[in-house]
């Protein structure tokens, strides 16, 4: 008797009791629950097999970025609609982190106006929710723009149309590996030459418009090969054609409203971090720099950014995951992304609800976690060392 | 096999009314009410009428089950399902009967475990466009843009269909048959392509049908009948008698106007007697009918005939394939013996 007393009014011991009774319940209870489904499944004569991934899709999707083809099988549908989700993600992600740093700075500055006009759009934006903002882009590109036969067209090679925007496809020829080549010089050039500056300044403190000298580098390497080797590369214009434009790249009205509706939406968040971040900054950082006498830009790239930035990078983690997630609305548009193909036609199509939804689940799991980690490997890179 | 069945436990949650011990007939007697599952909204099939009751050729026969089990053809209670969720709710008990223009097709029968039990409705898969657009037949479709109503058979006919013409198109995939028709109107797609009752019906709720047109072509079989879950043939074989109910009425020329009166009366057809419950049928008690069952169907529903004609009609689908086999169609029921 007073063993056991002894064991529950020591702290460290009773703590453990506990928390072996709490993981005893939550296992009992998930355990519950798995034969709750076993029981339930068995009743309806059902089966859980993953079999089906492999039998051919039969169904056809509008936009691949791999091969893709009615005969293909469920599981390379899926793929084909992971990749499609990617792709908007990736949009998504570049389009509302300019849109965002550029709003969240914009709303601090001191230009009344600038400020007012980022202030609303943070709140009109934010306070409507995504799935509107998708339908909305995705009825004005479909209903403003006009039918394929009246394409606004600009310079007669890019065509804006109701199906779709349509621009030039650059084919490469032979010849072009010498811009590769060149290219790739440039890009370790630029590496060695910044190197060098940053030495160069800890030494001496001498200063080179380093960005400038390496963009250039970049971009007219390439440019020069380009011309030398005889112009590589031939565009292919995209032409009307029965019912529609064939050739030339083309994007959709659904990824266009879609990458514009999460884009857009997302921002207003993200401004609202950069300008937490920035104004987490204690004031007295930027008075010092200033009173050093560096320039504004400066001040804001050398000093706030870069304190800013921890500040920033966890909650900015957060909706860059929201983004992939909410892109699974696509479906309401009819994106076909990976809840359209293996969430939506390959579940109907086989009747596997429990499986797909189960291995798209997975998916966006792994696909946030992936995010996370990378995000989390940067936050560690920035964030404040030894002290 | 240890991590599937953890896994399967996390949405566990969802599963909870799967569970079928007690007999359908029963369940619905006890609670006295029908669930139904049908279309979000189809005219002619199942679409709210100005007072927003449900009506339409799929609801009558809601209605007729309801009639037959219950002896009142209102108490039934409507769920409505899109073309992907109807499986699922069907499998989960959310209705005892899905009368939701579903195809019948072998995987969906076998494989996902549900009991078809006849064809009321024979349908084909067309092709709907403008007329402006000239063009007269499916096989010139080569590069358009066609919209799709998702989680249908309609995928699968269109990619084979084409893909057996050697023609290229641009799939535009949608959930409901509503949202379709806006993408169709604000010309996002060239095509609208669903059975061709869906297009009619469709087509009859524009602004100006006669600038649409549905082509020649019908690429696919499409048996459209009701469903019940696998597993209760006693509740499968009601559902199955009451659709043959309905067309035996049309066949002996049994109406909701008449219906009463052949029941009281001794008629020199004895399958008449049979059905309207003035001879024995035997084997009615296993199906825990009483034996007005089917003067319930008729007199409150209607036979075939009217139900197709009072929601099918205005939208100018003809009987064609859904008339009696006697008039040259493929309804051919067995004998009421």
């Amino acid at each position: 008797m007073t063993f056991f007393s002894n064991i529950w009014r020591n702290e460290k011991s009773r703590e453990i009791i506990v928390q072996i009774i709490v993981l005893f319940f939550l296992g009992w209870f998930i355990s519950w629950l798995v034969m709750n489904v076993n029981a339930n499944f068995e009743a309806l004569g059902k089966d859980i097999s993953f079999e089906f991934l492999f039998i051919p899709a039969g169904y056809d999707i509008n936009q691949y970025l791999i091969d893709y083809n009615n005969r293909d099988s469920h599981l390379r549908a899926g793929i084909v609609g992971l990749l499609n989700t990617g792709l908007v993600a990736f949009f998504g992600i570049i389009l509302a982190t300019v849109l965002g740093i550029a709003l969240g700075i914009i709303r601090l500055s001191k230009n009344w106006l600038a400020s007012k006009i980022a202030y609303w759009y943070v709140e009109f934006t934010r306070n409507v929710p995504i799935l509107l903002h998708i339908l909305l882009w995705h009825g004005i590109i479909i209903n403003t723009l006009p039918h394929p036969r009246k394409a606004i067209s600009l310079g007669e090679v890019t065509f804006l149309s109701n199906r779709g925007f349509y621009i030039p496809k650059p084919l490469t020829e032979t010849g072009i590996e010498l811009v590769y080549l060149f290219f790739v010089i440039a890009i370790i050039f630029s590496i060695l030459f910044a190197k060098f500056c940053k030495k160069k300044q800890d030494l001496t403190g001498i200063q080179y418009p380093v960005f400038w000298i390496n963009f250039s580098v970049i971009c007219f390497l390439p440019l020069i090969a380009f011309f030398l080797s005889g112009m590589p590369v031939s565009l292919e214009i995209p032409a009307l054609k029965g019912f529609n434009f064939r050739g030339g790249m083309h994007m959709s009205p659904e990824l266009a409203a879609l990458t514009f509706a999460l884009g857009i939406y997302t921002a207003a968040f993200i401004a609202e971090i950069v300008r937490a971040g920035i104004l987490a900054i204690d004031k007295g950082q930027r008075e010092a720099a200033e009173s050093i006498g560096l320039k504004p830009s400066k001040v804001m790239n050398l000093v706030i950014l870069p304190q800013a930035r921890r500040v920033i990078i966890p909650p900015l983690t957060s909706q860059y995951l929201n983004l992939t997630k909410n892109s699974s609305l696509a479906i309401a548009i009819g994106y076909m992304d990976l809840v359209a193909t293996l969430g939506g036609i390959s579940l109907n199509q086989t009747g596997r609800e429990m499986e797909t939804m189960l291995i798209v689940m997975l998916i966006y799991l792994s696909v946030s976690l992936s995010i996370s980690a990378l995000m989390n490997w940067y936050n560690s890179k920035v964030k404040l060392v030894g002290r | 096999m240890k991590t599937k069945m953890l896994l399967a436990g996390v949405t566990a949650g969802v599963m909870f009314a799967g569970s079928v011990l007690a007999s359908t007939l029963d369940d619905v007697r006890a609670r006295g009410k029908l669930n139904c599952i049908i279309n979000t909204g189809l005219a002619g099939f199942a679409a709210p009428d100005d007072k927003g009751n449900w009506t339409g050729f799929d609801v009558d026969f809601c209605r007729a089950v309801a009639a037959a089990t219950l002896g009142d053809a209102d108490k039934v209670n409507y769920t409505t399902a899109t073309g992907k969720t109807r499986f699922t709710k069907l499998a989960a008990g959310e209705g005892e009967l899905l009368s939701r223009n579903t195809t019948w097709t072998f995987s969906r029968d076998v494989d996902l475990s549900q009991t078809f039990i006849g064809v009321n409705y024979y349908d084909g898969q067309g092709f709907m466009v403008p007329k402006a657009l000239g063009v007269k037949s499916a096989k010139g479709l080569d590069g358009a843009s066609v919209c799709i109503q998702t989680g249908t058979t309609t995928e699968l006919n269109l990619a084979e269909f084409f893909a057996g013409n050697n023609i290229k198109y641009n799939p535009v995939p949608i959930e409901t048959n509503a949202e379709a028709q806006e993408l169709y109107k604000a010309g996002r797609c060239d095509v609208y392509t669903t059975d061709a009752s869906g297009l009619y019906a469709t087509m009859m709720s524009f602004d100006n049908p006669s600038d649409h047109m549905v082509l020649p072509e019908i690429v696919s079989k499409e048996p459209l009948g009701p469903v019940v879950r696998h597993g209760d043939d006693q509740w499968a074989d009601i559902v199955a008698w009451v659709l043959r109910a309905m067309m035996a009425g049309e066949e002996k020329g049994i109406t909701s106007k008449n219906v009463k009166e052949l029941a009281a009366k001794d008629n020199k057809d004895k399958e008449i007697n049979r059905l309207l419950g003035k001879d024995p049928l035997q084997g009615l008690s296993k199906l825990g009918l009483s034996p007005d069952w089917a003067v319930n169907v008729i007199s409150q529903v209607g036979n075939y005939q009217e139900s197709f004609e009072k929601h099918l009609f205005p939208l100018t689908i003809k009987r064609g394939m859904n008339a009696l086999y006697r008039d040259g169609g493929l309804h051919y029921i067995p004998p009421i013996k």
